[in-house]
């Protein structure tokens, strides 16, 4: 099958890579263009270890054809922060020990991400639902709950002025 | 997990999707949040030449409520749906049932006519169709036709849609009377082991004026429970009318042992969900 040409705004940077129609959104990000954050977990649209944001949606980039993101903005973790400047959500991910092995935290970062943006202030029975698409084998939750809540209550205080 | 090989096309208008589907026949299938179909074609289980994507036909992406009469086009998403303030006050069961689907992820992308067209028995908007006495409309090669939700499911993914034919939305009336959507599941995400949708309307008299009952994941298609429906209508609600509506609605479920359980815990589940249904549903009537 012939491949496409397909450009993809991800984390700022417009990227052109070919694609054949089949290549779903994961492989051509992790593989191509060697954005290795979002992960591959069990591939069956159920972990949420591979959650992207596409124009502002969290989506399981596991479960799109990349040819059909075609043009439009995608968000990784990798967009979010670095181990220079971790974002709030990762800040407070590492304070409040939300991960063990590691393997879910993009999926969950990139998801409570956008629940922070659509919810700014959630309960934790929302933030609860907000990530129910995302699972952990490791930490039973308990921790990612207090860190997404932690990280929400620090982007509500107003912003200091130095 | 990498699907077979397919030619993609992304028409911008209805008439040229139709036209697309005409031209490449069954070898094609219409592709709308994609969430039951890349499964089935990661599994292979669906091998598709063409994929005719819908998503950039803007006019099968609305909300309508005008003087009671409700339009949704099918490219509408769950979360779209979950999102719409009148939709809350025209028919609230939408909500309550679209909450229940899949994980918010999964809403983002799953739309309510992928959801309704697929024909697949675990799926819960086809039997809050029915419930709400929903019509759906199909756009072919011979122009635009409307079938009943509650004549529109034969079998496990066999609807009386044709290969040709596209489902471009869903209509039915607002209804602001008592409504539960309750299902049982394993898990967050997963589909109902059992699942009841329920709209019960109060009389002036406090009889029941309007009763509709319907069943998700307990046949291979979904389930209208007519008599049941009827029977609520007669008699009012009670102890005992909700006894014999629950009995009439399990003299036609047909579960069958899987993953999710025996057949007869399936029927417990049934019972179950149906009853906190209806009285819920009158609670708030």
């Amino acid at each position: 099958m012939t491949k496409a040409s397909i450009t993809l705004n991800v984390n700022g940077q417009s990227l052109t890579t070919e694609a054949e129609p089949r290549e779903l959104l994961i492989h051509v990000l992790r593989e191509q263009l060697e954005i290795t954050g979002p992960h591959i977990g069990c591939e069956t649209s159920h972990c949420g270890a591979c959650t992207v944001e596409i124009d502002g949606r969290s989506v399981k980039s596991c479960t799109l054809f990349a040819i059909q993101a075609e043009g439009t903005e995608i968000t990784t973790i990798e967009g979010l922060g670095n181990p220079d400047k971790l974002h709030v959500l990762q800040e407070k991910f590492k304070e409040h020990h939300g991960l063990q092995c590691g393997f879910c935290t993009p999926g969950m970062i990139t998801r409570a991400h956008r629940l922070l943006i659509e919810n700014p202030n959630p309960s934790e029975e929302e933030v609860r639902f907000g990530i129910s698409g995302n699972l952990c084998r490791c930490t039973g939750y308990q921790n990612i709950v207090k860190a997404i809540l932690a990280a929400a209550s620090e982007l509500n205080q107003p912003e200091t002025v130095a | 997990m990498i699907p077979g090989s397919f030619e993609y096309h992304q028409p911008d208008s209805l008439d040229a999707a139709v036209g697309l589907l005409g031209e490449l026949g069954e070898d094609a299938r219409v592709i709308a949040g994609g969430h039951s179909l890349i499964p089935m074609m990661k599994l292979r289980l669906a091998m598709p030449e063409h994929l005719v994507d819908l998503k950039a036909i803007t006019n099968l992406k609305h909300i309508t409520v005008e003087n009671g009469a409700i339009s949704i086009g099918a490219m509408t998403t769950q979360a779209e749906l979950i999102d719409s303030a009148e939709l809350a006050l025209a028919a609230p069961i939408i909500k309550e049932t679209a909450v229940q689907i899949a994980d918010p992820q999964i809403r983002y992308q799953g739309t309510i006519g992928g959801n309704v067209a697929n024909g697949d028995p675990g799926n819960d908007m086809p039997a809050l169709m029915q419930c709400l006495n929903a019509a759906f409309t199909l756009q072919g090669p011979n122009g635009e036709r409307e079938v009943n939700a509650r004549d529109f499911y034969e079998a496990a993914y066999f609807t009386a849609r044709d290969d040709l034919e596209i489902l471009t939305g869903v209509k039915f009336s607002a209804c602001t009377g008592g409504y539960a959507y309750e299902k049982q599941k394993r898990k967050i995400g997963d589909y109902a082991t059992a699942a009841a949708a329920v709209l019960l309307t109060k009389g002036a008299d406090g009889g029941c004026a309007h009763a509709s009952i319907a069943l998700t994941n307990l046949a291979d298609t979904p389930l209208y429970c007519e008599d049941a429906s009827t029977s609520l209508m007669q008699t009012g609600v009670n102890a005992a009318s909700i006894d014999s509506a629950v009995k009439s609605c399990m003299s036609i479920i047909e579960p069958v042992d899987d993953n999710r359980g025996p057949a007869e815990f399936k029927k417990h589940a049934a019972a179950m969900v149906l009853k906190r249904a209806i009285e819920l549903a009158w609670s708030r009537a």
